[in-house]
């Protein structure tokens, strides 16, 4: 399930870990922002309740280079592309966006195809998280972004 | 030394130099060590009259009635709701067609957060997690074709609640039935909100006198209404352990107790329409103990406030089996785990229960894994002969002592919560929530580590991906929801709803005029919910403190 030889980033990139729309489930969120802490990345959390417009707002001002949304309530198709369209309009198309909560795979393909980095379902090892975030950031450093 | 204490240490020095397995995590779901062997001697300290008592005698340890189930089965309440308020009377229908004998409504997030579903706020959120309810109009479209004062409802209801209720009050209007007439519950528990479930609307200390306000209008014209169902099972599902829920739960309890002698209520008069909401996780004996547990300190604690009608003294309960104990990974395995937390809430002794479908981790369900969730608790009631004996396995070495624990365990919490101030200072601080983080990091960590086993997820994994059948709200429930209340907008009469909503704001800033009695004649004229929260902000502010904790 894990990989230990995983490349690792030799800087510490900031991420943001956001909760937009209306739910309320924060236990999975919170769990990501401790376990990429504790991995050694600088995690900004934004809260509960954000409208996406403040989860693009909270990107740029906080200067992240990946976004994580986490949303349970099955408003993601509406959600992830209004974040997806205002880190592009903003310039940062270039920030990774994942994201985890109760996504059908259908779902999940069609967020992919709009950008999506990856989608994190129920069950999934917050260290399967950080491979995730090591291999992308490691290569980005490597093409020397 | 007895024979039987010689025969014990002779016992607990042999199974000491046998090794045990080595995959075994020998504790509890909640981290409490569990020994290979209970005797007598772990529950020498258990005064079996004052302790336990009979059936439907203080402190009711072995439940609340003397007759339990062989007088009357358990209200078997399934939680359902998904988008406008049409597919969800069908799906109410449905169950009650197959032998559910109480309705729960879920309601979407906007219906939760207090906005109207044509609010921006709304958008992508409408009927998606439960049913879009913004007016009296969509609450009557809700129950048409079924007789308000013939079911009892449950409303899982928070921060809106009194707004609930009012559409509730006002649709049964229409349907000619009276307040008198009216069973059900709403949740309408905003301390846990505080905790764990994040759908407030304002700020404890307003949110505490609303809910006053509701003790006092049903008292007088709601009279069989459950007012709060004190909620541990949300504390539960963002991670607390099994003595957490507990202890968050019933002190919460206790806060609405307090806090209605406060506002000059009498205990007995409000006491007896408090109930009780808890998890049942995957631990089946911790679990049976801990509705046991519940039943004891809350006899004792209401005792000693001075409650005089032993009703007051009832901890009355809904369970709901562990939506966080379901895998996305091998689905059909949450049948199995699902039986078996519905056998331990029966075992341990409640009176109504939810059990999950199978598909919940990977969407709202299917109407037949509902039916499978219905069938299961059926087939506990009539073909395994459980309910046949009243509390079987009180005097159970194990569950008399775990039971005793988390009574401990418990008492330990309430003394924490009184050196910080007692409730509202910890919920400022964020003691609850940090308290829950904690453990629900810790069994995040156990599972990933291979110490506690999942099977499909860190054990027994298959290589093939689930492909259940799924239920497909259809996004297009969302223009419809928002035409709907558009249209009542346009129709109603627009002064009325002024008048109404100048004597909801006038009722908020008083402090003697009833806020509940004021939103019941908003509801009459149709006012939306969003609009009658919109005041509630307006008057006492949002609430923002806690998001980020």
């Amino acid at each position: 399930m894990t990989d230990s030889n995983a490349p690792k980033p030799s800087r510490r990139h900031r991420i943001l870990v956001a909760k937009p729309g209306l739910d309320g489930h924060d236990r999975g969120a919170k769990v990501v922002v401790r376990a990429l802490t504790e991995a050694g990345y600088e995690v900004i959390y934004t809260g509960l309740h954000q409208d996406p417009e403040a989860v693009v707002e909270a990107a740029l001002q906080e200067d992240v280079e990946a976004v994580g949304l986490s949303i349970l309530s099955g408003a993601h198709m509406t959600l992830f592309p209004v974040v997806m369209e205002g880190l592009k309009r903003e310039g940062l198309g270039d920030v990774l966006v994942f994201g985890g909560g109760i996504i059908p795979p259908q779902d999940e393909q069609e967020l992919k195809n709009l950008g999506v980095g990856a989608i994190f379902g129920p069950g999934t090892s917050t260290q399967q998280i950080v491979e995730f975030l090591d291999r992308h950031f490691a290569a980005k450093e490597a093409r020397g972004a | 030394m007895s024979s039987f204490e010689a025969g014990r240490s002779a016992y607990d020095a042999a199974i000491k130099a046998t090794p045990e397995r080595k995959d075994g995590m020998f504790t509890t779901l909640s981290g409490a060590p569990v020994q290979p062997l209970y005797t007598r001697a772990d529950v020498a300290k258990l005064d079996h009259e004052h302790d336990l008592g009979l059936p439907g005698e203080f402190p009711y340890t072995r439940g609340i009635h003397a007759t339990m189930y062989r007088g009357r089965l358990w209200t078997m309440r399934q939680f359902a709701g998904f988008g406008t308020a049409t597919e969800t009377n069908e799906r109410f229908k449905y169950l009650l067609e197959h032998g559910q004998t109480g309705l729960s409504v879920a309601f979407d997030f906007p219906t939760l957060m207090g906005y109207d579903s044509d609010h921006a706020r709304s958008r992508g959120e409408v009927g998606r997690c439960g049913v879009a309810i913004d007016s009296v109009d969509d609450m009557a479209a809700l129950f048409a074709g079924i007789p308000m004062d013939q079911v009892s409802t449950s409303m899982t209801i928070n921060g809106p609640a009194a707004m609930l209720f009012a559409f509730y009050i006002a649709a049964a209007e229409r349907q000619g039935v009276s307040g008198d007439n009216l069973r059900g519950t709403i949740q309408n528990d905003i301390l846990k909100e505080y905790h764990a479930q994040n759908s407030w609307l304002v700020g404890p200390e307003p949110s505490m006198r609303v809910i006053t306000d509701i003790f006092k209008y049903g008292r007088d014209h709601v009279p069989q209404w459950n007012t709060v169902s004190i909620s541990g099972y949300h504390i539960r599902e963002a991670g607390s352990t099994a003595g957490q829920e507990l202890a968050f739960t019933l002190a919460d309890g206790l806060c609405y107790i307090d806090e209605g002698v406060k506002a000059g209520l009498e205990l007995d008069d409000f006491a007896p329409r408090l109930s009780f909401f808890f998890d049942v996780h995957i631990d089946f004996f911790e679990e049976i103990a801990k509705f046991r547990a519940a039943r004891r300190i809350w006899a004792r604690e209401l005792k000693k406030r001075g409650a005089r009608n032993p009703r007051s003294m009832l901890l009355r309960t809904h369970a709901q089996t562990a939506g966080v104990s379901l895998t996305a990974q091998q689905p059909e395995n949450n049948i199995v785990r699902t039986a078996i937390e519905a056998l331990a809430a029966v075992l341990g002794g409640t009176q109504s229960l939810h059990t999950n479908s199978y598909d919940e981790a990977l969407a709202l369900p299917t109407e037949k894994a509902v039916q499978i969730a219905l069938r299961t608790q059926q087939v506990i009631a009539y073909e395994t002969g459980v309910p046949h004996v009243i509390d079987p396995l009180g005097g159970s070495y194990f569950v008399e002592a775990l039971t005793d624990r988390l009574e401990a365990e418990c008492y330990e919490y309430f003394r924490k919560i009184e050196e910080l101030g007692g409730m509202f200072p910890a919920i400022d601080g964020g003691f609850f929530r940090r308290e829950i983080a904690r453990s629900s990091f810790q069994q995040q960590k156990e599972v990933e580590s291979g110490k506690r086993k999942i099977v499909g997820v860190n054990c027994f994994e298959s290589a093939e991906a689930a492909e259940p059948t799924l239920l497909y709200v259809d996004p297009k429930l969302e223009e419809e929801q928002k035409k709907r209340v558009q249209r009542t907008r346009a129709e109603r009469d627009a002064l009325k709803v002024e008048a109404a909503l100048r004597k909801l704001e006038a009722a908020c800033r008083s402090d003697d005029q009833n806020v509940m009695a004021a939103l019941v004649d908003c509801a009459r004229v149709r006012v939306t919910q969003g609009e009658m929260c919109g005041v509630c902000r307006q008057v006492w502010g949002e609430y923002r403190k806690l998001a980020a904790v």
